[in-house]
């Protein structure tokens, strides 16, 4: 039995190698497959366009940790940002200066200039 | 307008923007649109400002006419939002500008971000009211028991003042990002449309639209396509298109329901199943959709091609045109740094003859339907003395690379040219880099 499934093993793998050959689509899949062997078969996928969906990436924080945590520490310094801003969530209980201030900077467009 | 027949030379003729290589995120242009003259230009940024550019024709009645356009109008159209129920900041980045059909002396557009449409009024003023009664000429309050003789005030002329203010605030009617607005026919109404929803508005009614596409499944793990873009037909106002991310472009006609679920015609090119790979359906998805002038065809622009379609062909496209088919061998890193995903436009000319879409490496490409030619230029600094004629350019996807060829592998990818406009009537193109507007025109020999 296990001969057997050698060999169709052997027989897809040549398969897959003349289709790379042939398209340089599938040989780019074959190496992206190399490099992420954990990637699933079809991008398509919902979780994929869920990800598209939310773009810009939610921020968390929640004003009652904030405030229990300020209450708790209320002679001691709040802690800092964590060096990567990107994940604000977990442990750490972000306050207003770690979440970065959006405004606009009324500066002119160089366009303009 | 257009040189007939012939080798069409393109000049550079100016560029805007600064020249120096850091460039601050809202600098970086979003969206390049022409009006419906061509007399003005409106750019948009990820900083949420618009300026609009005036053409000044010096001597058009002249063979050797050149056109420049020059600042006629900045403002800031979007400022940045936070939505505290979701936790999602809202960009201030203008992702579409539509001009209206000019009706008045005054001039309108609409912009819009990812969740808010705004309908500006872009006036002028070059009169000023003069001789008032009870104010001096600086302002001051005159004591009326001074005034002996009464005067009738006068308008007098003033150096022009352009004012654009917010006419109208289009909010709250979409709760995915919008990629698209498109102004009806009928000069009344318009759509906007996000990844799953497009909705139908009066210009006159901001607090309330319609409905009329919804593809958000009951169950959003079932969720297998998005919109990518929409427009209404150019002609007909009953009409209009919207494209997916599964390459399907799909035409509804508003007669025939209130809802537009069920399309009318679904055009989508049919694929070899053997050719089938990871990256098909990515490189497939349509990042822009644009009727014709004629209203005959629609053009679609996918990762690497660019399709023309007769709308009365549903079951594949009439024309097709490879980009950049060089980059098929790199789709992996392209992949993998993300670029896959870049929203490439396109454009028409004036008379359908030509189609012009970007690249990488700031390098844009024309297609000539008409005389089956096609020409790859280039958007830089090197090229930009005054008329200088564009040299064509190539890139050798590997092997022996000829002398003027570029490799494949020292291609850009930061450098894209996504936004790209074809001025209505004549040969004079826009054409944005990630923050400077180039524009090039013709040469007429």
């Amino acid at each position: 039995m296990s001969e057997e499934n050698e060999e169709t093993k052997t027989s897809n793998e040549q398969q897959e190698m003349e289709e790379a050959v042939a398209s340089p689509e599938k040989a780019e899949e074959a190496k992206l497959k190399a490099r992420y062997p954990n990637l699933g078969a079809k991008p398509g996928g919902s979780d994929f366009l869920m990800k598209r969906l939310q773009k810009g990436g939610q921020k968390y924080f929640d004003s009652g940790d904030y405030n229990m945590a300020k209450a708790k520490m209320k002679n001691k310094q709040l802690p800092t940002a964590p060096a990567e801003k990107t994940e604000i969530t977990g442990g750490h209980i972000p306050t207003p200066q770690d979440l970065p201030h959006r405004k606009t900077s009324m500066v002119t467009s160089k366009l303009a200039g | 307008m257009a040189a007939p027949g012939g080798d069409m030379q393109w000049c550079f003729s100016q560029v805007k923007g600064a020249i120096d290589d850091d460039v601050a995120e809202a600098d970086i242009i979003s969206t390049v649109e022409f009006n419906h003259t061509g007399e003005l230009l409106a750019t948009g940024d990820k900083g949420g400002r618009v300026v609009i550019f005036q053409q000044e024709i010096e001597n058009k009645s002249l063979p050797q006419f050149r056109s420049e356009y020059n600042v006629y109008s900045t403002f800031q159209s979007h400022e940045p939002e936070f939505d505290y129920l979701k936790s999602l900041e809202i960009e201030e980045k203008i992702n579409k500008i539509r001009w209206l059909p000019q009706k008045n002396a005054a001039q309108f557009l609409l912009s819009t971000n990812d969740k808010t449409i705004k309908l500006w009024k872009i006036s002028e003023r070059d009169k000023r009211p003069d001789g008032y009664n009870l104010k001096e000429d600086d302002g001051r309050c005159k004591d009326p028991n001074s005034i002996t003789s009464l005067r009738v005030p006068v308008l007098i002329p003033m150096d022009l003042m352009v004012e654009a203010s917010p006419r109208r605030v289009f909010a709250n009617a979409h709760t995915y990002h919008i990629n698209s607005v498109s102004v009806n026919s009928d000069h009344e109404t318009y759509l906007s449309a996000d990844d799953l929803r497009i909705n139908l508005w009066h210009l006159e009614i901001t607090d309330r639209s319609f409905n009329i596409v919804d593809i958000k499944p009951a169950n959003m793990e079932e969720l297998t396509e998005v919109i990518t873009a929409a427009e209404f037909h150019p002609h007909q106002c009953n009409t209009f298109v919207y494209s997916s991310s599964k390459g399907i472009i799909r035409l509804c006609d508003m007669r025939e329901s209130a809802l537009c679920d069920r399309h009318t015609k679904l055009f989508e090119e049919p694929e070899d199943p053997s050719n089938r790979s990871f990256f098909s359906e990515i490189i497939s998805s349509i990042s822009d959709v644009k009727f014709s002038h004629s209203g005959r065809y629609m053009m679609t622009r996918d990762y690497l091609s660019v399709k023309i379609w007769d709308l009365n062909m549903e079951n594949r496209p009439v024309e097709t045109y490879q980009v950049h088919e060089y980059l098929r061998s790199k789709l992996c890193s392209l992949y993998e740094n993300d670029c896959i995903f870049d929203k490439f436009e396109c454009c028409w000319n004036g008379n359908d003859s030509v189609v012009m879409t970007g690249s990488y490496n700031n390098f844009f490409r024309m297609f000539d339907r008409s005389q089956r030619r096609d020409v790859m230029l280039e958007a830089s600094r090197e090229n930009s003395k005054p008329m200088q004629v564009l040299k064509p350019r190539k890139v050798c996807a590997g092997g022996k690379r000829k002398k003027d060829e570029i490799s494949v592998d020292s291609l850009d990818f930061n450098k894209k040219i996504l936004h790209t406009a074809w001025h209505p009537q004549d040969n004079i193109i826009a054409v944005a880099t990630t923050n400077n507007l180039y524009i090039f025109q013709d040469k007429i020999n």
